[in-house]
């Protein structure tokens, strides 16, 4: 039982992360059509710049370790904005060569992160309380999962409330479902494709705070290999689809924890639970029905 | 429109014009390793030089490789993010069959690329089910399944480590450095072979019909095919051709390494054939070699003493070559959508091919 | 007679690299309604997506006076000009007030009364979300987001296509209110309507102008009609779809 415990609250926990990135993923596709490779660079990003802070102020102390999370989130959402006003708004409805573009950055960022912080792990300190355990229906937690799935549920009530409230909000959810039509009011749906990717970038960069301390280490491949479950997530989900995300990353993150530790094929299992999902709902499990057989 | 250029074009459009220039590049590739002929900066040492065979051979290698790649991206407009997958079934099937088997190389070869018919027609079944982006996602995913795959089941695989050849069951002509050069001839068979088997797919009728569906996949739908089949056919001979390239790719290292399976693999063979220009048969040739030969420099300058005494600013750059690839890749799609390739025949033929070139990419979103 | 407030000289339009309109010239007046007719897939609402820099184009397009065919689309809405598409396309999602929110332009929002007054069912649905209200309803509220800013001209695309004939009269006297104070460029393949609306006419045919003149001499000039448009005057309502 309390392994069970144990494993479906890591996996939750991993779910949080996976959602963390594929958020703005599916945000960014949704809105833009844009399937972003460099959002995994987002994420080492916000990573390497909590690691930069905490190593500085200490870290084991709780006021560097919630000045990391912002720091993390800033630089992401920073980093994020300029891509898309620098290299994506430039191939303005281009999408093959958005994605490319993107797929050059990601390329071009992770050999930038070697050359700075070299390609081997860097270990990050945090506040002790996080490295110990709470006991839960008989199963010892570590704290940090915690943490994640609590900022995971911060961000998607954050971007449920943006996308309900504010004026940005309602472009964005417009734009989803017809861009054209939205400009065709008026709109310059353009300045929304930059917000979307500042809220992609700030999940992102906050997200990437957040692994660094579930593995214990940055590297400049933690985006990346988080990026290709985030992939999966979305397509599982359905492109576009924010709730469908939230549901796929739980979903993912707690099967592959089960599948990893009965048998030891977790990632497997997921690439399984994909071709699945696409030989049965080819859309996703929220998606348009636009994607066709 | 001056008259010369007119000649070009019509030189350039002729049926026979693609093989009488494969025949001029084979032959000049042939006789190659039997000349001394150095190019200092792009080319390690003289021609006839092991070293510098190998990396040429690794270039006709990834030419092969790019030219499926094109058949697959650049012809049928499918946008594969894992294509790596079947090169590195190639290698790793050769591999393990030339390990546990008694089979000679060249039927390790053919039971390879048989089997990665087999697996492509698996994998290419379902991920067709999706088109555009989804169908990029899905095959990374694939592609990403088979990389933990090889590096989860070490016993057979070697893990991390890679996986040598083994030399028993390969005719002595292809083993040594010294042999080197009839590698390198292998590897040049091998890339005309695949150019001839691209070149006799596109002017098929399958080919334009692959073509049709790229530009307007309704229109052939109305006309009563489907489109579905087509895309299958073309993914799986793009698929065994790659894991053709990959067998040859295994010979030519004597061995390989998980990196063959990763995600970086299919990013660079994009970037490959972005830079030669997408949908141009050329382009990938040329795109191979650049960015093969660019890798090689830029590795080279990367750990050279004039490098090291920069300041960091510019040193950590300049030592990272996958940076500068990744920076020129990114600057090719801003402002050179036609590639290497689109840049040549707009300078030959003064045509504006640039557009064609953007038309021709966003059909792959379709 | 004051200057027209759109005029369209050689305009070109392609979708996905096909030629769809070609080399179109026609006149919106000042006032009134000029109607936009021709033959299904014609090039008419080509036409209208050109104008407004929905599609790729080419030609010369000025807006009361300055041109706007280099403009992209937002910058074209913002000088004035609302636009009720074909389909409607409401946003299904979002509801009737976030719909109309949605299309308020700041300071040229000043037809939120006159809205209410025409369509006081929208009012009453307001918290409804668009895609659950019925084909007449989505009309209305696609009138409406034209309707409720401040506008130059109102391009409209068929407005009563798919509408059973009680909501056709609704919607007509609706855009006969609006066109007392704004000019219309109408699409309409329903005859009665164009005839209740419409002071001029243009007749597009293989995405060019064929005829154009005053409404009433193509509609009660039968055999015109019937060459130019397939149809009979007589026809209270069209077939076509
Ligand atoms: N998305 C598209 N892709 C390809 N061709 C298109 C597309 N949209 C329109 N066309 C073509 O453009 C031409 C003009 O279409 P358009 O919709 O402008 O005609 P229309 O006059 O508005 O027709 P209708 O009376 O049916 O509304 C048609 O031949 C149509 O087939
Ligand atoms: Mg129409």
């Amino acid at each position: 039982m309390s392994t069970v415990v144990l494993l479906a609250v890591t996996g939750l926990g991993l779910g949080a992360l996976y959602f963390l990135v594929a958020s703005g993923l599916s945000l960014i596709y949704g809105l833009m059509g844009v399937l972003n490779f460099a959002h995994g660079s987002f994420l080492t990003l916000g990573a390497f710049a909590g690691f930069e802070l905490t190593r500085r102020l200490g870290g084991d102390s709780w006021p560097a370790f919630v000045a990391s999370l912002v720091l993390g989130a800033a630089v992401g959402a920073v980093a994020a904005a300029l891509t898309e006003l620098l290299l994506i708004r430039r191939l303005y409805e281009r999408h093959i060569e958005q994605v490319l573009v993107t797929v050059g950055l990601s390329l071009a960022t992770v050999a930038l992160f070697e050359g700075i912080w070299g390609s081997d792990p860097s270990y990050v300190t945090a506040p002790a309380w996080l490295g110990e355990t709470t006991q839960l229906l008989g199963a010892r937690i570590p704290n940090d999962r915690f943490v994640l799935i609590g900022a995971a549920a911060l961000v998607l009530l954050g971007i449920v409330a943006f996308l309900r409230f504010t004026r940005f909000g309602l472009i964005i959810r417009a734009g989803v479902e017809n861009r054209a039509m939205v400009t065709a009011l008026g709109i310059d749906v353009r300045r929304a494709f930059t917000v979307v990717f500042a809220i992609g970038g700030t999940a992102a960069g906050l997200g990437g705070v957040l692994a660094s301390h579930y593995f214990g280490y940055v590297s400049p491949h933690l985006g990346g290999s988080l990026l290709i479950f985030a992939f999966i997530v979305t397509v599982i989900g359905g492109l576009g689809s924010l709730a469908g995300a939230a549901i796929a990353s739980v979903a993912v993150g707690v099967l592959q924890q089960f599948a990893n530790f009965y048998w030891g094929v977790g990632d497997l299992v997921v690439v399984l639970l994909l071709a699945g999902v696409l030989l049965l709902r080819p859309a996703g499990i929220l998606g348009k029905k636009k994607v066709q057989a | 429109m001056s008259a010369p250029a007119t000649r070009i074009r019509r030189l350039t459009g002729a049926a026979w014009f693609p093989f009488a220039l494969m025949v001029v590049f084979a032959g000049v590739a042939a006789v190659l390793p039997l000349l001394a002929i150095d190019i200092p900066g792009v080319l390690p040492g003289p021609s006839y030089l092991p070293g510098t065979l190998q990396l040429l051979a690794l270039c006709l290698v990834f030419s092969a490789l790019a030219l499926s790649y094109h058949l697959l991206f650049g012809t049928a407009g499918m946008l594969s993010f894992g294509h790596a997958l079947y090169f590195a079934v190639g290698a790793y099937g050769v591999g393990i069959l030339l390990q546990r088997t008694e089979l000679p190389l060249a039927a390790a070869i053919a039971t390879t690329v048989a089997l990665a018919t087999v697996v492509a027609l698996a994998l290419g079944a379902v991920s067709l089910r999706v088109a555009g982006i989804s169908f990029a996602m899905v095959t990374l995913a694939f592609a990403q399944a088979g990389s933990v795959l090889v590096r989860r089941n070490a016993w057979i695989t070697g893990g991390e480590e890679g996986l040598r050849l083994d030399t028993d069951n390969v005719p002595d002509f292809l083993v040594g450095v010294l042999n080197t050069r009839n590698v390198y001839w292998l590897a040049l068979a091998v890339l005309v072979l695949v150019f001839l088997v691209v070149i006799w797919f596109e002017r098929s009728r399958a080919g334009h019909v692959a073509v049709a569906t790229r530009e307007n996949e309704t229109r052939v739908r109305v006309l009563g095919i489907r489109p579905f089949t087509i895309k299958l056919m073309t993914f799986v001979i793009a698929s065994a051709l790659a894991a053709l390239s990959g067998t040859i790719y295994f010979v030519l290292q004597s061995g390989t390494t998980p990196r063959a399976t990763s995600a970086d693999l299919t990013l660079s063979l994009l970037v490959i054939v972005v830079l030669g220009g997408v949908g141009a048969r050329w382009g990938a040739i040329v795109g191979a070699f650049a960015y093969t030969l660019l890798d090689q420099r830029l590795t080279a300058l990367a750990s050279s003493d004039a490098v090291a005494a920069l300041p960091d600013v510019l040193r950590i750059p300049l030592s990272e070559p996958l940076f500068l690839l990744g920076t020129l890749f990114i600057l090719v799609v801003l402002f050179l959508p036609g590639g290497i390739a689109g840049t040549v025949r707009r300078a030959a033929t003064g045509r504006r091919t640039s557009r064609d070139a953007r038309e021709r990419l966003e059909e792959a979103e379709r | 007679m004051t200057a027209p407030v759109l005029v369209v000289d050689g305009l070109s339009a392609r979708i996905a690299g096909q030629q769809v309109v070609e080399e179109v010239s026609f006149e919106v007046a000042a006032t009134g309604v000029t109607a936009l007719l021709g033959r299904n897939g014609v090039g008419k609402t080509s036409t209208i997506r050109a104008l407004l820099g929905l599609i790729e184009r080419a030609g010369r397009v000025e807006l009361a006076g300055e041109r706007i065919d280099q403009l992209p689309t937002h910058r074209i809405v913002q000088r004035g000009v609302g636009y009720v598409p074909e389909d409607r396309e409401v946003f299904a999602g979002l509801t009737v007030a976030e719909n109309l929110r949605l299309a308020e332009r700041g300071a040229d929002a000043t037809g939120r009364d006159l809205v209410a007054e025409l369509f006081p069912e929208l009012v009453q649905r307001a918290g409804q979300s668009a895609g659950s209200l019925s084909g007449g309803q989505q009309q209305m509220v696609s009138i409406a987001r034209a309707l409720v800013n401040r506008n130059v001209v109102l391009l409209i695309d068929e407005p009563t296509k798919g509408l059973a004939p009680l909501i056709v009269q609704d919607v007509a006297a609706a855009l006969a209110r609006a066109a007392a104070t704004v000019p219309i460029l109408l699409v309409e393949q329903n005859l009665q309507v164009v005839r209740q609306l419409a002071d001029t006419v243009v007749v597009l045919e293989s995405g060019r102008v064929v005829h154009r003149g005053p409404a009433a001499g193509l509609l009660d000039d039968d055999a015109l009609t019937t060459r130019l448009l397939g149809v009979h005057t007589e026809r209270e309502t069209e077939d076509g779809r």
